[in-house]
């Protein structure tokens, strides 16, 4: 093709030189040298044909060239040239003139505007539609987020989704068309107009019409003034306590303390004159303020500066004085206000304030002695030696109950301890009173141990007195000192007697709940599992009892297996012996002791139990994987072994499993067997949200069978989670659906428009 | 002899003088009657107070309140208190004077939770957490309804108490009966029949029907509450063991040679010859199993609904004539004469458990209701009481005079031994505790030395089977006051007896899924669960929930040169790796620690070992 090509471009060469040819011939009369000019130029354009033949400059064959300065008859040339034509120099005339400039300034406005650039190709153009048409379209859509959430959270979907307005007219309307036929609705009604109900407009009752109508706009205003001033008023306080709490000066806040006290405790007198009944609340919470004290650490001397003090005291005076002064705030702030039970002394006499006390304790104690203990009356049926083991334990409640007793009254001085130890007068006292108190309680316990508890009585009596002696000299203490809580004492007003009558059985039930509470803590320790050494436990004295499960405890550690079995246990003493036996008990038992030693002597049940364990725990052990060559490397044959380092190297030691279920049991052997056909039944992959084993199981622990659930619940946890209704046309969700206000058609232009490129967010809107 | 209500049916029965404190509830509907003098004074006995609150009761009386037959309404865990009137109006303006849901005790509720909370979960993403709040949720709901539903359970169980601490086991049966009402006191009952040896019996699951079999063949069935006959036969065999199947409409007989099956005509249906030299059988009402041990030292599982061998597991230890079963987890307990107890399942050829309980064999051996504690007696003439839950260790172990050959475990938790010719009862505290066996609840010296025992469900009584026939005895407390209509109906048709029987069918539950936790079913098998992700692993060729390497974050101003970005990749590097070494040091230390003290210090002759 190209050779036909280039043939062809010959040929059209040779006939356009023909062509010339004449007119040149014609033309040369007129210019000499220019002959020589068209001769070099034929030549030119032959160089050009024979380089255009290697297929290169073909199109050059088509060259025009331009007006040049040197000016031919027969082509246009450009050559020597090398300006370029302006599009202004046309339009320039050779006189200048004004009426082109308009033309001119409309010339430059054109140039100046730039080109219109190339379009954008068909991609791009699509790329940046579906962009822009994406970010609308998910802006559109986020609104669905919640509903999407809500529906993928619900417990059940009802298809179709619409919402039926519940088509219930207003009672009223109800209600006025509606009249009473039958006996019984004339009956209510009957009542209903009785006691001025309303019937047929039930909204308002007459009574709340009125309140509707009682304030009115003038009444309102004066209200809103009002609460204005006070709003004011208090920001004003607010302020103003604030300026003052910045106050630095020390001595300017303890002078408004002082004066605060002052001044409350003068409202207080008055008060205690006016209105009595007032004054006791106000007592109240001192002595709550009181409580309080006592429960924190304030002014115990514990805090930092106490304790800077301390060091500073042995040298100091101030510091010691400061010490002390801050000890006395203690003990006055912890003072007890003993109004109630002194204005009982006075008037009772210290006689009455000792059976106060004491009746409930011996109370207490005279019922476990003679009344009807039915657990006394029991042990007395039985046999005389079974009545010997078992009124101990039978007396330990008892125990129990005066040890709380005790306590409780211990209680009270100890904590009178603290206060007393810093006061130097009564340290005397104090210590002849904890001597005694000390003194009483062993031998009161041992006395119950011993004989009846008469003198427990009489030991309890003695105890409470003392401590009533000490209330009273603690309490004149008080009252030779004048403090705040004191003038309280010191008049004792007849209203507060009433409070004190009423405390009285509240603090006997207290104490029977104590004792109460101290016979079901000894029952309990008496019912404890104990699992191996109750027999010998039961057979020492019973007072070990309470701390035995402690025992236990130690020595589960350490469970022999030895003495699991040959441990002593208790027997039983049926009423009903079997008839079989006749001799007496304790022979018989030896007996039969004897026997059973006898017979079991071959047969060592334990040691076999041992090793079967032994045997068991082997076989359940990993096995470790030995993959030495014998005579690999080394010399091999009979009666040779593999020598130990290639062993080791060569030896593949299983993983320690998990440590077996009997470890710590020495008469269990559980197996560690896997039951491969339960497991089959078991969930075996992980659901989806669920990372961790232990999370979905808590999921499914819950058994849902109607065998363990009633039957509301069976129904609710077996709901379908997605119902639909029969005969019903299931349409995709709308905006009206879910209480969106503009229709999605409105909103979702874009789907409208190309429905292609969200089809797989439809898809998602569809499967809610 | 005094009677005082009992709380509820979870609540343990008190001591009396705890119960005088209880205030009895007063009913908004009640006047006040009695004032309360409760814990006014402590002078008087707490007794007299007692009998003071309810006069009507005759002094002196045994009073056995029947199951069945009390019908008093139980009162409500919480009076439901009157709550602001103003609240809640309704249209006529009347109040609604119990607002709001039914108040539910929190313990109550507890009881039914089976989310252990106190196991920690690992860290959890957010819709984890509101999938197991959900289940949470859940759970606290159901638990709610069924604890409000507990108000159904309307009877109250018996009880028997002594007056002033007299020892209830000195009551007769004589004197129980004579307290009781007339339909109880026909409960109680003996049938002399001396003619063909010591009996075995069995009560149906619903607690009507009773069947015995005589050693010298002697086989009948009756409903024991009207007393009527429903077959007679001598099966001209030696009887060794005989029970109800699922109902009362099948009866399995273990004699000499085979396991035969009668129906309640006394006609033959099937004889069992895969099951022979039986000596004990049990069954297992949920899974249709009749469970078989023989002489031959085999346990056997026989599906009666397909009539097939599921399971025929070799003991290895001699003769087998002592088992039961745990009615919680259908485990069956097998005692040997090495003094073991071995917990078996179908499923397993070997014993889930082996429990060394006696010096001697093992006699007999019970385990309650809840499955919880289980009883056995040995050679040793002991009488242990062990704790199932996981250790396995007695709690409490009693020397009785002659050993108890039989013991049974009532619905609440009694236990009886037969020893000899007596039977003892012991109480617990309630119905989850174990009995005490400090005091004998009751006791009763019958004709002949036990050769049988069983507590009859749904009513207080426990049946004998000696040499002398079969005696029905009165043990107030001992079973479930409340039956499941749908699951054990006393009274139950014989067409809801069918219907019964087709869902029971439905509802049966694999043999193989006996196991010694049935709980643990619930729980994800982890073995697989791993074995799954390795095997995923292997088919990626990576892990696909791996952490992901750290990238380090772009940076501004020239902080993101390639320079920093390798540095702080190397830093999160290497601190991952000192955490590894940390770690391994650990466990190094540990390793050390423990392996320290044995062996002495190594020697330099050592190596020259081989």
């Amino acid at each position: 093709m190209t050779a036909n090509r280039l043939a062809e471009s010959l040929l059209a060469l040779s006939q356009q030189e023909e062509l010339a040819d004449l007119p040149k011939d014609y033309l040369l009369s007129e210019s000499e040298d220019e002959g020589d000019n068209d001769g070099e130029r034929k030549h030119q354009k032959l160089l050009e044909a024979i380089s255009s033949l290697d297929g290169k400059n073909r199109r050059k064959l088509a060259e025009r060239s331009e007006a040049s300065l040197k000016v031919s008859e027969f082509s246009v040339s450009s050559e020597g040239s090398g300006e370029k034509l302006v599009l202004a120099d046309l339009l320039e005339p050779v006189k200048t003139s004004s009426s082109l400039a308009t033309v001119k300034k409309q010339l430059s406005r054109v140039k100046s505007k730039k080109t219109v650039e190339l379009p954008l190709n068909k991609e791009e153009i699509e790329r940046i539609h579906r962009e822009v048409a994406f970010n609308k379209t998910a802006q559109v859509l986020s609104k669905w987020d919640p509903v999407v959430l809500k529906n993928r959270q619900a417990e059940q979907l009802v298809f179709p989704l619409e919402k039926e307005e519940p088509a219930i007219a207003p009672i009223e309307h109800v209600l006025s068309g509606w009249k009473a036929r039958t006996p019984l609705e004339q009956e209510i009604f009957n009542l209903l107009h009785k006691n001025k109900q309303p019937v047929t407009d039930p909204l308002l009752t007459p009574v709340e019409k009125a309140s509707l109508r009682a304030m009115s706009l003038e009444e309102a205003k004066m209200r809103r003034a009002e609460l204005q001033r006070a709003r004011a008023l208090q920001s004003y306080y607010e302020a103003k306590a604030r300026r003052e709490k910045k106050i630095k000066s020390k001595k300017y806040h303890k002078v408004v303390k002082k004066g605060k006290a002052k001044k409350a405790l003068k409202e207080f007198e008055q008060l205690q004159k006016v209105n009595p009944t007032v004054a006791l609340e106000e007592m109240e919470k001192i002595e709550n303020a009181r409580m309080m004290e006592r429960m924190s650490l304030k002014h115990q001397n514990s805090g930092k500066w106490a304790k800077s003090k301390a060091i500073m005291a042995k040298y100091d005076l101030e510091a010691r004085q400061a010490m002390q002064e801050q000890l006395s705030k203690n003990k006055e702030l912890t003072q007890k206000l003993q109004v109630a039970s002194e204005s009982e002394e006075e008037e009772g006499g210290t006689e009455d304030v000792e059976e106060l006390l004491v009746p409930d304790v011996v109370n207490e104690v005279q019922m476990n002695a003679d009344g009807p203990n039915p657990w006394m009356l029991r042990s007395c049926t039985s046999d005389t030696k079974e009545a010997a083991t078992q009124e101990d334990p039978e007396q330990l409640p008892e125990l129990e109950a005066h040890g709380v007793s005790e306590s409780e009254g211990e209680e009270r001085p100890m904590a009178e301890e603290e206060i007393l130890l810093r006061e130097f007068e009564e340290r005397r006292s104090l210590r002849k009173r904890s001597e005694l108190s000390q003194d009483a309680e062993p031998a009161g316990s041992q006395e119950t141990i011993d004989s009846g508890s008469q003198e427990v009585l009489s030991e309890l009596r003695v105890l409470s007195q003392k401590l009533k002696e000490n209330h009273q000299s603690r309490k004149q203490k008080a009252s030779s000192e004048g403090t705040v809580p004191q003038v309280q004492r010191e008049e004792p007003a007849p209203e507060e007697e009433e409070p004190l009558l009423l405390q009285r059985p509240e603090r006997v039930q207290t104490l029977e709940e104590l004792e109460e509470l101290g016979k079901e803590d000894c029952f309990q320790n008496k019912e404890l599992p104990r699992p191996l050494l109750e027999g010998q436990q039961s057979e020492r004295t019973p007072n070990n009892r309470p701390d035995a499960p402690k025992e236990k405890k130690e020595k589960e550690q350490l469970i022999n297996l030895q003495n699991f079995l040959t441990t002593q246990s208790p027997s039983v003493r049926s009423l009903a012996v079997p008839t079989i036996i006749e001799e007496l008990e304790d022979e018989e038992e030896r007996n039969h002791r004897q026997m059973i030693k006898e017979a079991f002597a071959g047969d060592d049940v334990i040691r076999d139990f041992l090793k079967e364990k032994r045997e068991a725990v082997e076989a359940s052990k990993p096995k470790d994987v030995d993959l030495t060559l014998p005579g690999w490397g080394e010399w091999g044959g009979v009666g040779l072994k593999p020598s130990a380092k290639k062993r080791r190297q060569f030896l593949i030691k299983a993983p320690e499993g998990p440590p077996r279920k009997d470890k710590n049991l020495p008469n269990v052997i559980i197996s560690e067997k896997r039951n491969i056909h339960a497991a089959a039944h078991q969930v075996q992959v992980l659901p989806y949200p669920f990372t961790h084993h232990r999370q979905f199981e808590r999921t499914i622990q819950t058994p849902i069978g109607s065998t363990w659930n009633t039957q509301r619940a069976f129904q609710k946890l077996t709901t379908p989670k997605v119902v639909t209704k029969p005969g019903h046309i299931i349409k995709p969700i709308k905006a009206e659906d879910v209480g969106y206000q503009s229709s999605s058609r409105s909103d979702l232009p874009v789907i409208q428009r190309n429905p292609k490129r969200i089809t797989t967010r439809h898809n998602k809107e569809e499967k809610l | 002899m005094e009677t005082a209500p009992k709380p509820g049916k979870d609540v343990p029965p008190k001591k009396d003088k705890l119960q005088t404190k209880r205030k009895k509830p007063r009913r908004y509907w009640e006047e006040e009657t009695v004032p309360t003098t409760a814990g006014a004074s402590p002078g008087p006995p707490r007794n007299k107070k007692n009998r003071e609150l309810r006069p009507q009761r005759p002094k002196n009386a045994h009073i056995l309140k029947k199951s069945r037959i009390s019908k008093k309404p139980q009162v409500p865990k919480k009076p439901r208190e009157w709550k602001n009137p103003e609240s809640q109006s309704g249209l006529s303006g009347a109040q609604d004077p119990f607002p709001g849901p039914a108040p539910v005790p929190v313990e109550v509720g507890q009881k039914f939770c089976r989310i252990d909370k106190s196991r920690k979960l690992p860290h959890s993403k957010a819709k984890t957490r509101s999938r197991l709040e959900v289940a949470e949720a859940e759970e606290e709901e159901t638990s709610i309804k069924a604890a409000r539903s507990e108000l159904l359970l309307a009877e109250e169980p018996g009880f028997l108490e002594g007056e002033d601490g007299e020892d209830t086991a000195k009551i007769c049966q004589a004197d129980i009966v004579e307290a009781v009402d007339i339909a109880s006191a026909a409960k109680h009952f003996d049938l002399n029949l001396r003619q063909f040896g010591p009996y075995r019996l069995n009560y149906s699951r619903t607690g009507r029907h009773l069947a015995f079999g005589g050693r010298r063949g002697h086989v009948a069935a009756l409903d024991w509450v009207t007393k009527k006959l429903m077959c007679e036969i001598n099966v001209m065999e030696a009887v060794r063991d005989i029970r109800f199947l699922h109902s009362e409409a099948l009866l399995a007989v273990a004699q000499n040679r085979w396991l035969h099956i009668y129906d309640n005509q006394g006609i033959e249906l099937h004889c069992i010859r895969r099951c022979d030299r039986v000596t004990r059988l049990e069954f297992l009402p949920f899974h249709f199993l009749l469970a078989t041990a023989s002489e031959t030292g085999f346990l056997t599982y026989l599906d009666v609904s397909v009539g097939k061998i599921v399971a025929a597991l070799n003991a290895r230890a001699g003769r087998l004539d002592v088992m039961s079963q745990n009615p919680y987890n259908a485990v069956i307990h097998l005692g040997h004469s090495n003094g073991t107890v071995s917990l078996w399942s179908p499923a397993m050829k070997e014993p889930l458990a082996k429990i060394l309980c006696h010096r001697g064999g093992v006699r007999a051996v019970a385990v309650d209701s809840t499955g919880t504690y289980m009883a056995t007696s040995g050679l040793d003439h002991q009488l242990k009481i062990f704790d199932l839950r996981g250790t396995y260790q007695p709690l409490s172990t009693r020397t009785l005079p002659h050993g108890a050959g039989h013991l049974a475990f009532s619905q609440r938790g009694l236990l009886v031994a037969g020893m000899g010719d007596v039977v003892n009862i012991w109480a617990g505290q309630g119905k989850a505790s174990p009995p005490s066996l400090e005091q004998p609840y009751l006791t009763h010296r019958l004709s002949g030395p036990v050769h049988g025992l069983q507590f009859c469900p749904f009513e207080d009584v426990l049946g004998v089977g000696h040499t002398g026939g079969i005696t029905s005895m009165l043990v107030p407390g001992a079973s479930e006051p409340n039956f499941d209509g749908l699951e054990s109906n006393p009274y139950r048709s014989r067409k809801q007896r069918q219907e019964w029987e087709v869902k029971a069918l439905l509802e049966k539950v694999p043999a193989e899924l006996i196991c010694l936790d049935p709980r643990a079913l619930a729980e994800v098998d982890v073995i697989s669960l791993e074995q799954g992700k390795k095997e995923q692993i292997e088919r990626l060729g990576y892990d696909p929930q791996a952490k992901a390497p750290f990238q380090p974050k772009p940076k501004q101003k020239g902080r993101s040169s390639t320079a920093s970005l390798v540095k702080r990749k190397r830093k999160v590097m290497d601190e991952e790796h000192r955490d590894k070494v940390r770690q391994s040091l650990q466990q190094q230390h540990h390793k050390e620690a423990k392996a320290k003290p044995t062996g002495a210090r190594p020697s330099a002759l050592d190596r020259f070992v081989r």
